[in-house]
């Protein structure tokens, strides 16, 4: 019952294998460079890692995959680096999914294939400079001009959104008003190259360093009125729905984070010596040691009850809300325990933990983007207590 | 085309490798194991070659129940059906028994056009068994090889380029016949989740030596050439001397080295 199958551990292994062989060696070069390694994409695509929620007429696993798998996917890869977690759980979770849930036959065609094997990516444009946890704030505009939308306005820190193989980034925009005054707001998908669509300099992070971040401008940007993505006017729903999957798939990256910090920081204690012993021996370490290795279980149950609910919501088992409340609990414990964990683990590396040659400094820096990326971590306690039934 | 390639499971050398104490045989139930990393390359050849043209992929081992683990990776790969040949007799065996084990499953599978095995294992690492396997079926051995082209098919030629100290051969052998792969041949796949859960599918038959026609005093320690009749763990490394340079810190380092012969 507490176990995930066989079949999700066979693909543990080979993702772990593939993040040890592929992503350790050279992380550490990447990140100094801040380098996007585009070139790693197509491989994560030929192991299927891309299509793990997608039907086979796209290239996916169709329904041999599923949610659990792909968070499986995102631990592993994030417990050897987090960028390269979130540019899977990005790639699918903002780029693949919108397209798939809400593309038409001749969008998911279209754009699918290339994103699924990992030679194209897509970014999923929400956040804007003056719009992030209250994202219906939207002022990036669209304005229908003929068979054309014009977009005019910005976006900020849209991941995977500049790589040189982002074939497409969907951004929400205003398109009109509804009838109670609230702007309605729209999702439409603008390819990577079209005129008046400006991919800013990437920015320069404390973590995340190889993964692709900019911001976005559109400047009178002219695309086709059949780019429109679902029916004009769902753009808020539609992105409301695709975080909560989200929300889950970063609590798997938090566990892959934390994890990571429980195997490095268990090892240096065991092996670093002061005082003539292994730092390890004396409580005052080992006992934060203990309280990771709860964290770390914790998080992993609440990420994996998640995922498999959300699997269940999919095979029609299970309400919404259920995945929604699942999603938001699993998130914030998961990202705020990863934090906790990276602290934890430099500290026990001491000076150490501080040099960029251990893993461990990475981590730390990378950890905290956990607890504000999709939904800080008030907003995933907003969002508990609304489930709570108490009063928005 | 009929390809049987050769695996070995071998412990894992992440982990810590040790002898069973009882017959200072390899320790194979208390390491972690896998699917020889040299045997990857093999696996991978015969992939290419059947993806390219038409044929089937059957991978062959021997080796205890764990051993499955090495045939369920290949088929993870994209081999198509596995063979293991488990029996408790053949614990201990040496290159010579393995050899005709090995030999005698692949007689029983009957119309093999190529065998194809790894340049040696990461545990043995004696690189002998593809010879001997080959002088046992009466086929040409090409070993070693860097480059592999398959011509004409089943009944066609296989040519290899193998890379020397001195030169590199180029060697053509008639099929049937066995090549040996080395590690700069290709890059392994890993296996991707179509093809995870497409080998919990694929046939995996057992074969104890009786199925072979191979009797027990063939094979095992007993019938070993030769025999491990001691074995020690190898010290942990010591803390290394430090020079401290009082100005003759070269001449330190230069008698240090020629002590122990390096120069
Ligand atoms: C590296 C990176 C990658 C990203 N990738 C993407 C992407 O691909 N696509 C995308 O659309 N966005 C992306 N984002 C944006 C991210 O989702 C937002 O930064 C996040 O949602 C927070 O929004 P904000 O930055 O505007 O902060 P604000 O909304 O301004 O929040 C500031 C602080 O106020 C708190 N706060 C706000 N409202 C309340 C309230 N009502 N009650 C209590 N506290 C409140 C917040 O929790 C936070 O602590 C990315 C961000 C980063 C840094």
């Amino acid at each position: 019952m507490f176990e995930l199958s066989q079949d999700h551990e066979d693909f543990r292994q080979v993702v772990r294998d593939f993040a040890e062989k592929e992503v350790a060696p050279h992380i550490a070069k990447w990140d100094a460079a801040s380098h996007f390694p585009a070139d790693l994409v197509p491989k994560m695509g030929d192991l299927g890692l891309f299509g793990l929620v997608v039907p086979e007429e796209y290239g996916g696993a169709g329904d041999a995959g599923d949610f659990t798998s792909l968070c499986v996917a995102i631990e592993e890869l994030g417990r050897v680096d987090q960028s390269i977690g979130i540019t899977l759980s990005a790639g699918v979770g903002l780029g693949i999914n919108p397209i798939l849930t809400y593309g038409n036959e001749e969008q998911k065609q279209r754009f699918l294939p290339d994103l699924v094997s990992g030679r194209a990516l897509a970014g999923f444009g929400l956040t804007e400079p003056e719009a992030g946890s209250d994202a219906a704030a939207t002022r990036t505009r669209a304005v229908r001009e003929g068979d054309e939308w014009v977009i005019n306005g910005a976006k900020a820190f849209i991941t995977n959104s500049g790589t040189d193989i982002t074939s497409v980034v969907t951004v929400t925009a205003r398109t009109g008003t509804n009838a109670d005054g609230s702007p309605q707001i729209s999702a439409i998908m603008v390819p990577a190259g079209t005129p008046g669509f400006v991919v800013e300099p990437a920015y320069h992070k404390l973590g995340w360093h190889v993964s692709d971040t900019h911001g976005l401008t559109f400047e009178g940007c002219r695309v086709p009125a059949e780019n429109l993505l679902g029916a004009e006017g769902e753009g808020f729903k539609q992105f409301l729905k695709t975080l909560d999957d989200g929300r889950i798939a970063i609590s798997a990256l938090a566990v892959g984070c934390a994890q990571a910090c429980l195997e490095l920081a268990t090892g240096y204690a065991k092996t670093r010596t002061a005082f003539g012993r292994p730092i390890g021996v004396n409580q005052g370490v080992s006992f934060q040691l203990a309280d990771l290795a709860v964290m770390v279980e914790g998080a992993r149950l609440l990420t994996y009850k998640a995922a498999w609910l959300k699997d269940e919501l999919h095979a029609g088992k299970r309400s919404v809300k259920e995945v929604k409340q699942a999603a938001a609990i699993a998130k914030l414990y998961s990202t705020e325990a990863a934090v906790t964990a990276t602290r934890t683990a430099t500290q026990v590396f001491g000076g150490n933990g501080f040099m960029e040659e251990f893993p461990v400094a990475r981590f730390y820096r990378d950890a905290k983007i956990l607890e504000i990326g999709e939904g800080t971590s008030e907003v995933q306690r907003m969002l508990i207590a609304r489930g709570l039934g108490l009063p928005a | 085309m009929n390809i049987v390639v050769c695996v070995k499971y071998v412990p894992d050398a992440q982990a810590e490798r040790t002898f069973n104490a009882s017959d200072n045989t390899t320790d194979r139930e208390n390491v972690d194991g896998l699917l020889s990393e040299l045997d990857e390359y093999a696996v991978e050849e015969a992939l290419k070659i059947v993806e390219a043209g038409e044929g089937e992929v059957t991978v062959l081992t021997v080796g205890p129940d764990q051993a499955a683990d090495a045939i369920k990776k290949a088929l993870q790969m994209g081999a198509d059906k596995g063979v293991h040949v488990n029996d408790a007799a053949i614990h201990g065996s040496d290159a010579v028994a393995t050899s005709l084990v090995l030999a005698e499953a692949i007689k029983k599978l009957g119309d093999v056009d190529l065998v194809i095995t790894g340049m040696a294992s990461t545990d043995g690492t004696m690189g002998v068994v593809p010879t001997m396997l080959a002088e046992r079926l009466g086929l040409p051995a090409v070993t070693f090889a860097s480059e592999l082209t398959v011509d004409g098919g089943a009944g066609g030629t296989a040519t290899i380029r193998r890379d020397g100290d001195a030169s590199t051969q180029t060697i053509t052998a008639t099929l049937p016949a066995l090549v040996s792969v080395t590690d700069q041949i290709n890059e392994p796949r890993y296996p991707s989740f179509k093809g995870i859960m497409a080998a919990k599918k694929k046939p995996v038959e057992t074969w104890a030596l009786s199925d072979l026609g191979v009797d027990a005093s063939q094979v095992g320690l007993d019938a070993a050439w030769t025999k491990v009749s001691s074995f020690d763990a190898r010290p942990p490394r010591t803390q290394g001397e430090i020079v401290n340079d009082e100005g003759d810190g070269g001449s330190k380092l230069a008698a240090f080295l020629s002590e122990r012969k390096f120069v």
